[in-house]
């Protein structure tokens, strides 16, 4: 285990000295944020949504009996913008994107691409690495940013509609308005920058290391998606913990 | 030897003392050899004899346990040597990017290190495809093309580099008797057009006797013996003699009345 989060720092450092390369690799940058949008910007509109309905679900009727119904808009701003977004999207592009990005470089291992382009004396973590790397912290932060605001609208749609909260949508704004500060969303905008840079480094680590022929790409992509969500869920305590006023 | 032409002269490859295991399992055991530059040198043994490993050994992409390859009297491993010699290998399996074209394939080592202009790429690209026969598949996917057309393209983008020294791993294995004539008279060709050192890895005893200056038979990790292709025809050895002259017995059918 200590060997494997070894390589995985190690790809993730090898990716930072190929920085200056990154301008020669932007086509495939443009092309892999493209991919990682257009794949997911259907899935995230329609999870953030929900997700913020439930939350206003969960939480509403017991504020209301309480008679702090005024304070879902908080509450769901701050759940929404703080953790659940940046958490959930995290998961949800580790899932998509980095069980691709796993099989896809595992397919290039075993077929002997990545060995055809060391022999041209191509560096696979500029071709490769960085412009998935790259894409993936480019692309993560900006769906947050839309999980969050449809989050929000989720949540302040369920709100209004059920009748045990009924609380106008003005409302549910202006109070998410007086208890969430940028500062907050910022937050949740720079864990998710934190989890692209794991779900990249993980991923491409898998890929590139994939030994055997289909079963050991089958092997990495789930090493992929489960060793992503292991460290999106142990950096987002770190991170909470660090970013606490 | 070939006559090769002195544009490009191809450089010598000597290997010392070669020692390589995998865990527990031994591959290569003091394998030596030496080519000479311009040479069509065939490594030839059976399936799991060492010969993949010991080309990759031969390109840097696997490091020794023990010994040495020099590269006109370099080693291998030095970083003198990557800038000063071009080498490339032909992969068994073509190992063509199937993610690219044929064409941004063949010309992938120019884009990527920035040699040339792209209009000049696309020019070379054409240019290098048609030296091995392959036309209109410039904007072809690789999963378009037969196995012995993405030999030929492996081949080109091989040539691209315009290599001091080019290794071809089986370069006919899974390919039907016609293509693997085509093959091994691209190797013929492109030696005497360009004369770069070939070293040839196959279990294709046709292949090794129609091509070769001098054949390495390797049995085990180990080489048995290197000579010319009559040398080692003649060579009195059970494992050499059983590999070259292996064929099938079929007993004729008893009619039964």
């Amino acid at each position: 285990m200590f060997e494997s989060i070894g390589e995985v720092v190690l790809v993730f450092w090898r990716t930072l000295l190929a920085l200056p390369h990154a301008w020669r690799q932007r086509q495939k940058i443009f092309e892999q944020f493209f991919e990682i949008g257009n794949a997911s910007l259907l899935m995230v509109c329609v999870l953030s949504f929900f997700i913020g309905a439930v939350i206003a679900l969960q939480t509403g009727p017991v504020l209301a009996e309480r008679s702090l119904s005024s304070a879902i808009g908080g509450v769901v701003g701050i759940a929404i913008a703080k953790e659940l977004a940046p958490v959930m999207m995290a998961i949800l592009i580790a899932g998509r994107i980095g069980s691709a990005m796993a099989a896809e470089l595992g397919s290039m291992r075993v077929y002997q691409e990545i060995d055809a382009l060391r022999t041209m004396n191509i560096n696979p973590i500029h071709y490769l690495v960085l412009p998935r790397m790259l894409a993936m912290v480019a692309a993560l932060p900006m769906l947050v940013i839309f999980a969050i605001l449809v989050g929000w609208f989720g949540g302040a749609v369920v709100a209004d509609l059920n009748q045990r909260m009924e609380i106008p949508m003005h409302a549910f704004f202006s109070d998410l308005k007086d208890v969430v500060v940028i500062k907050d969303v910022a937050n949740g905008v720079f864990k998710s920058f934190c989890f692209a840079l794991i779900i990249g480094s993980v991923s491409c680590h898998q890929g590139l290391t994939t030994i055997g022929g289909p079963r050991g790409i089958g092997r990495s992509v789930t090493k992929a998606v489960v060793n992503s969500i292991v460290g999106i869920v142990i950096f987002d305590y770190l991170l909470t913990r660090l970013l606490l006023p | 030897m070939s006559a090769a032409n002195q544009n490009q002269p191809g450089v010598s490859v000597v290997v010392r003392g070669l020692c390589k295991s995998f865990r527990d399992q031994v591959v290569l055991t003091d394998v030596a050899f030496s080519v000479n530059p311009g040479e069509i040198f065939v490594i030839m043994g059976p399936s799991g004899s060492g010969k993949s490993v010991l080309l990759k050994h031969l390109i840097g992409l696997e490091a020794p346990d023990a010994g040495e390859i020099l590269i006109n009297g370099e080693p291998v491993a030095s970083p003198e040597v990557a800038e000063k010699y071009r080498m490339a290998l032909v992969f068994q399996s073509g190992a063509l990017l199937n993610s690219l074209t044929v064409g941004e394939n063949v010309g992938l080592y120019l884009t990527e290190h920035r040699l040339k202009p792209p209009a000049e790429i696309e020019r070379i690209v054409v240019e290098k495809l048609a030296d091995v026969g392959l036309k209109d598949v410039v904007d072809k996917m690789p999963s378009d093309l037969s196995g012995g057309m993405k030999k030929r393209a492996a081949i080109a983008r091989a040539l691209v580099i315009e290599p001091h020294l080019i290794l071809y791993d089986e370069p006919t294995s899974e390919l039907d008797p016609l293509s693997s004539v085509v093959i091994g008279e691209e190797i013929l060709d492109l030696n005497r057009r360009i004369g770069v050192t070939s070293l040839v890895v196959s279990h294709d005893r046709d292949l090794a006797f129609g091509i070769a200056d001098r054949i390495a038979v390797i049995v085990e990790g180990r080489i048995v013996t290197i000579g010319t292709p009559q040398e080692v025809k003649n060579f009195s050895n059970p494992l050499v003699q059983n590999f070259l002259h292996a064929d099938f017995k079929r007993e004729p059918k008893i009619e039964v009345l």
